[in-house]
């Protein structure tokens, strides 16, 4: 690299310069290699542990309009206790609500050891004045929020404006204080896995904490291939620079079997220091159920069903 | 000039509406009762009834929410699109031997009769069944017949077509939504029966079809939490303890094998239909 990371925000065709100057992603190769991956046989003790990891790993996720304080409390109580009947299986990583319920969620959970995260800045668009996404990251960490997951700017980002974005990242971080910031590129708008690999560096040398696929609120969410791209770009991060990111996909990881698909991309991509709940989170809701009732059934040998576990 | 080749059909599962093969990848030989080679049939694992039991599972919704007069037409249709198939039914059971093609016939104009009768019933079980209910109160109460959910059936083993349009019509007639294992000496009829209905408007997964091992599907779909009653017509004797003891984990409607041989082309009677229905009662206040 001819400039340091450091310097490459100084100006916006410095920036520029770096970020189109990353290698391009081989659209071919990462789809092959994602889908290859997707293929290996996770069995028996292998599975139990991957679902255990993989319940430990989700972000339970509420994010609608018509979200309810007592949903939300009902949803903590999930994520603390996954599954009543059982004491063996591990709470969740973190419940992620928006930042009006975030008081609700953070009652609910303390001394539980699960954390509250908060969705900011405009989300799902961010399409709104900086000072707003800042007083609204203010808010959500005011309430005890100890995850922030903020959205880029994408309109910025296509027009080719890397520098808003960037000191929106900036900004962002900065009124997050100790929370941690989780960036939400929206890979589902971003067209290209080139421009998947530009943002994720763009988040990185921004202070990003974590980088996570997508809202959910847009199709395509979180894909295999795109994971790959963001992995790889965490790796190449920390071999650079020596800080260590983690990755989030969120959006569409509906069964155990995608879960565990994830598991092995990031094993092969970024290496088995990320199979932890502090590197890799998985944004997910009616994922839980799936994996309990897998969970089920390998402890009980019959075939569980969607009637014994709770709905949301 | 050669002789031309007729082309081979490759006999697959019946999931969802559609013709998937055996997840296990696996096959096995369909004889004749003389032993001749009749065709390769798939041999469905537990994978495949646990996809047949979620496909059942979504189409359920629909299914038992579509008005029963127009179950009762989808169920008069499949006996349409089943006469249309009258001389490959009537090949297929004289292939596998043991009657002749008058006794086949008989057969499959029976299985015809089968359906046309359990179509009548859909719209009138409710009537038969249902009730208003005399009680000490200013209330209206009512009870009629809801399908329980999703069935389990294991289809004779003999008679493969007439006893197997005789389990499953009085299934699906009711609002129920069903995962059959077929014969598995017999299973060509099966699926011949699933080409029928995947052609007569009736919603895929409403009827998923498995041909394989019964001793080895059926004791899954027992244990199955989704599954919420099980018919063990086809069963032997041991494989129904075993199925009925799994089925009470979560209190499943089983039906138990019949005693002796079924004379499936004597008047079937309402029984069938009453195993897998639940009673509903609502009290409704007068005056309000």
């Amino acid at each position: 690299m001819t400039t340091p990371l450091a310097e490459v925000a100084s100006s916006p065709s410095t920036l520029r310069a770096f970020l189109h100057g990353l290698p391009g992603v081989d659209r071919v190769g990462a789809d092959a290699r994602a889908a290859m991956l997707g293929t290996r046989s996770i069995k028996t003790t292998a599975k139990k542990q991957a679902i255990d990891l993989a319940i430990r790993m989700v972000d339970l996720t509420t994010l609608e309009g018509a979200d309810t304080h007592g949903k939300v409390r009902a949803m903590c109580a999930k994520a603390v206790r996954p599954d009543p009947a059982d004491s063996s299986v591990p709470p969740v990583a973190a419940v992620c609500v928006y930042p009006d319920l975030v008081a609700t969620a953070v009652e609910a959970l303390t001394g539980s050891g699960v954390k509250v995260a908060s969705v900011a800045t405009s989300f799902p668009s961010g399409r709104s004045s900086l000072e707003v996404k800042v007083a609204e990251t203010r808010l959500a960490v005011a309430a005890g929020a100890a995850e922030i997951d903020m959205v880029i700017d994408r309109g910025a980002f296509l027009a080719g404006d890397y520098l808003k974005v960037y000191e929106e990242i900036v900004a962002t971080k900065e009124a997050c204080a100790d929370a941690h910031l989780k960036v939400i590129l929206e890979t589902g708008e971003l067209a290209t896995y080139d421009n998947v690999r530009r943002a994720s560096w763009l988040a990185m040398i921004a202070g990003a904490d974590f980088i996570k696929t997508s809202t959910g609120k847009v199709s395509p969410a979180a894909t295999l291939p795109v994971t790959l791209v963001m992995l790889e770009a965490v790796r190449d991060f920390l071999a650079a620079t020596g800080r260590k990111v983690g990755v989030k996909p969120a959006g569409g990881i509906r069964t155990t079997k995608d879960a565990i698909k994830y598991l092995v991309l990031v094993n092969e991509t970024a290496g088995p220091d990320w199979l932890d709940p502090d590197w890799f989170r998985l944004g997910a809701s009616s994922l839980l159920n799936d994996l309990l009732m897998q969970r089920q059934k390998m402890a009980t040998g019959r075939y569980a069903g969607p009637d014994y576990f709770t709905l949301d | 000039m050669s002789e031309r080749l007729s082309v081979r059909k490759t006999y697959k599962l019946f999931i969802g509406g559609a013709f998937p093969r055996s997840e296990s990848g696996r096959s096995y030989a369909v004889t004749s009762s003389k032993g001749d080679f009749l065709a390769n049939a798939a041999r469905a694992s537990r994978k495949d009834a646990r996809d047949a039991v979620a496909a059942a599972r979504k189409a359920f919704p629909g299914w038992s929410g579509a008005t029963a007069y127009n179950r009762g037409q989808i169920l008069y249709r499949i006996a349409e699109m089943l006469e249309g198939r009258r001389a490959q039914f009537v090949a297929e059971i004289t292939a596998f031997g043991g009657v002749g093609v008058k006794q086949a016939g008989e057969m499959v104009d029976a299985a015809v009769d089968r359906l046309v009768w359990y179509a009548g019933w859909s719209d009138k079980i409710g009537a038969v069944l249902g009730s208003a209910n005399p009680v000490a109160g200013p209330y209206f109460n009512l009870s009629s017949p809801e399908p329980t959910g999703v069935v389990a059936v294991v289809a004779p083993q003999v008679g493969p077509l007439l006893g197997l349009v005789s389990v499953i019509a009085p299934v699906i007639a009711t609002g129920n939504t069903c995962v059959v294992v077929a014969s598995e000496r017999a299973p060509l009829p099966a699926i011949t029966l699933a080409e029928v209905l995947a052609t007569s408007d009736l919603p895929g997964g409403v009827v998923n079809v498995l041909t394989g091992s019964a001793a080895e599907i059926a004791p899954w779909l027992a244990g199955h939490m989704d599954v919420n009653g099980i018919d063990l017509t086809g069963a032997d004797a041991e494989l129904a303890v075993t199925c009925e003891e799994l089925a009470a984990e979560n209190l499943k409607r089983v039906l138990r094998p019949p005693a002796g041989p079924v004379n499936w082309l004597a008047d079937p009677g309402i029984a069938r239909m009453t195993t897998f229905l639940e009673t509903k009662t609502v009290w409704h206040p007068i005056g309000v």
